[in-house]
């Protein structure tokens, strides 16, 4: 029933819709970008004032790479190994959805969501609950007395889960998983069921059914679900906060700490600037090797 | 990809096998579903934790032991003072920042879907780019404009970030419901005689308004959620909810938290109830 006809060729009236909108874009969105470029080149003459010059200093950013080299790493390895487990985790989930879920398939779905729907903040505290030192993970490990066995595994460090680097990863992976499953579920869900039936006529095993069919069409979805996993997990640091111990610090405490306590403007704008560099030309190369096809599916 | 192609790739290069017997078929099928528990138990597993404790009389400052059975956290939700008022900031700042960014981002995405204009390229990669910004990236820049523009931080710059985060979810959600609506049914009105405000309440606002709830629910989560963004430009003298226990959680915790997420959960997870129910009704209806 769509069709482009029906869209209205508009003179005036598009305009007026669009300009409140854009006007708050415009001004708070694009404009800051460009004070936080220019700050970014900023240096501070005089100590005691306030005020900032732009001097065109680009040794900001070597500067604040110099200083904050570890917690970059960091925070995209910390991102890269969430990202993974999010696939593990769920795919095989998205997949018991789109294709043995059967009638429970929409309530599910909604489930997936409700987590989403209570505080990200709160969600992390109440993984402070589970697994500090008097919660129920530990006691239950104690109980089976193994945690000399996840301490050799690296679960633990100590005979604790908290304040450790496998908690921040952990805490990543539960607060971006839904991210992950949904466009995964999306692109399986869309696979004609007739396919598998054709394979199976042609006595093909599950696995090569799954390898030839069901994988390369659910890559879309794994791809945007790595994506949408991936870009906020690098720049979140409330896990890192909340779970982590001062050596898992995230990029994204970094430039809070520079920008809220020390104050030091220019180093915090190159910081974010740097670590948006990153996100995007990592998105590009991604794009460029899993190929155009997929992204604009 | 066409499916002729796939099945003609199964031919050349797989070896043929016997089908699978149907009992290693079911013990697969059980296998997932087992997973699919242990992935829903670790989902809800935080969810379920802090609703328990919010019936916990915790021995110490911090509400993460288990002690004893109370509902007397219940019974006085609003004890802490500090936590209410920082609730109570964070309802009045999702409540404007969510009525802002609905009308405006909905009139957004009546525009791009509606219209054809000159430049509705651009205005959907600016629709775009602060989805794909980072709030941290986000936080700082509105604070590097506030701090150039020598603005005071507080209330109203917390609630124009607010609506900036907002504004491209919404315009998106109502988009994508809206594509595939016939425009030309409003003609149809107009030509019966309608006019164009009739038109507009009669139907084209009864069409876009389950995009327009929807987006105006997702935007009330995304505000009431939000500590990194706030805590850059809500300086000295505001407190959301999530920054308060930010700020709190070395030194407290405090089980009327438990208490007032378990509200936000009841509320949200009620709203969504009734949006499933009402789909499901009109889905009965259709058919």
């Amino acid at each position: 029933m769509a069709s482009e006809t029906s869209l209205r060729q508009g003179r005036k009236a598009p305009y007026a819709l669009l300009s409140p909108g854009m006007l708050w874009l415009i001004l708070f969105f694009l404009v800051p970008m460009w004070t936080l470029l220019r700050i970014a080149l900023s240096e501070k003459p005089n100590a005691f004032l306030p005020d900032y010059e732009l001097t065109w200093r680009w040794a900001n950013f070597s500067d604040a790479v110099d200083r904050f080299q570890p917690e970059l790493v960091r925070s995209f390895a910390y991102a890269g190994i969430a990202t993974l487990l999010c696939i593990a985790i769920g795919y095989p989930l998205a997949y018991f959805l789109a294709f043995k879920a059967g009638r429970w398939r929409s309530l599910l779905l909604g489930l997936i969501m409700v987590p989403f729907f209570t505080s990200f903040l709160i969600r992390t505290i109440a993984w402070q609950t589970i697994l500090g030192q008097e919660g129920p993970a530990l006691g239950l490990l104690r109980a089976l007395s193994l945690v000399s066995v996840t301490d050799a595994i690296g679960l633990t460090r100590d005979g604790a889960f908290l304040n450790t680097p496998q908690a921040v990863v952990g805490g990543l992976t539960y607060n971006f998983v839904p991210f992950m499953i949904l466009p995964i579920y999306v692109s399986l869900e869309k696979i004609d069921a007739r396919l598998m039936d054709a394979a199976q006529d042609l006595y093909s095993t599950p696995a090569a059914a799954f390898r030839k069919i069901v994988l390369p069409l659910s890559l879309p979805g794994v791809f945007a679900g790595t994506l949408l996993t991936f870009i906020p997990a690098a720049g979140d640091y409330i896990n890192a906060e909340l779970l982590g111990n001062v050596k898992t610090g995230m990029i994204g405490s970094q430039i809070a700490k520079l920008f809220l306590k020390e104050s030091n403007y220019p180093e915090a704008a190159a910081l974010s600037f740097i670590f948006m560099a990153i996100i995007t030309a990592g998105v590009l190369i991604y794009a460029k090797l899993l190929g155009t096809e997929e992204l604009a599916a | 990809m066409t499916e002729p192609l796939l099945a003609e790739r199964f031919v050349l290069e797989e070896v043929v096998h016997e089908p699978l017997p149907p009992e290693k078929r079911r013990f697969r099928s059980r296998l997932l579903g087992l997973w699919a528990v242990l992935v829903y138990a670790w989902l809800f597993a935080p969810i379920v934790v802090v609703v328990i404790f919010s019936f916990n009389d915790p021995a110490g400052k911090f509400n993460t032991a288990w002690n004893e059975f109370t509902l007397d956290n219940w019974a006085d939700p609003f004890q802490r003072q500090d936590y209410t008022e920082a609730f109570l900031t964070s309802l009045k700042v999702a409540a404007v920042a969510c009525l802002v960014a609905t009308v405006f981002g909905g009139l957004m995405a009546l525009a791009t879907s509606r219209y054809e204009f000159r430049g509705k390229g651009l205005v959907n990669i600016i629709l775009v780019l602060p989805l794909t910004t980072r709030e941290i990236v986000m936080g700082s820049s509105l604070f590097t404009l506030f701090f150039a523009r020598n603005a005071s931080l507080g209330f109203t710059t917390v609630v124009i970030a607010h609506i900036l985060f907002c504004l491209s979810f919404v315009a998106l959600t109502v988009q994508a419901r809206v594509r595939g609506f016939d425009w030309s049914l409003e003609d149809a009105a107009m030509d019966l005689g309608s006019s164009p405000w009739r038109t507009f309440r009669t139907v084209t606002f009864p069409l876009i308004l389950p995009g327009i709830a929807a987006a105006g629910l997702l935007s009330f989560a995304l505000s009431i959620d939000d500590y990194i963004i706030t805590s850059f430009v809500a300086g000295d003298g505001t407190t959301t909810f999530p920054m308060r226990i930010f700020n709190a959680n070395k030194t407290e915790l405090p089980p009327q938290i438990n208490v007032l997420a378990s509200m936000i959960l009841l509320v949200t997870v009620g709203l969504m109830g009734i949006g499933a129910w009402r789909t499901l009704k009109r889905n009965a209806a259709a058919s």
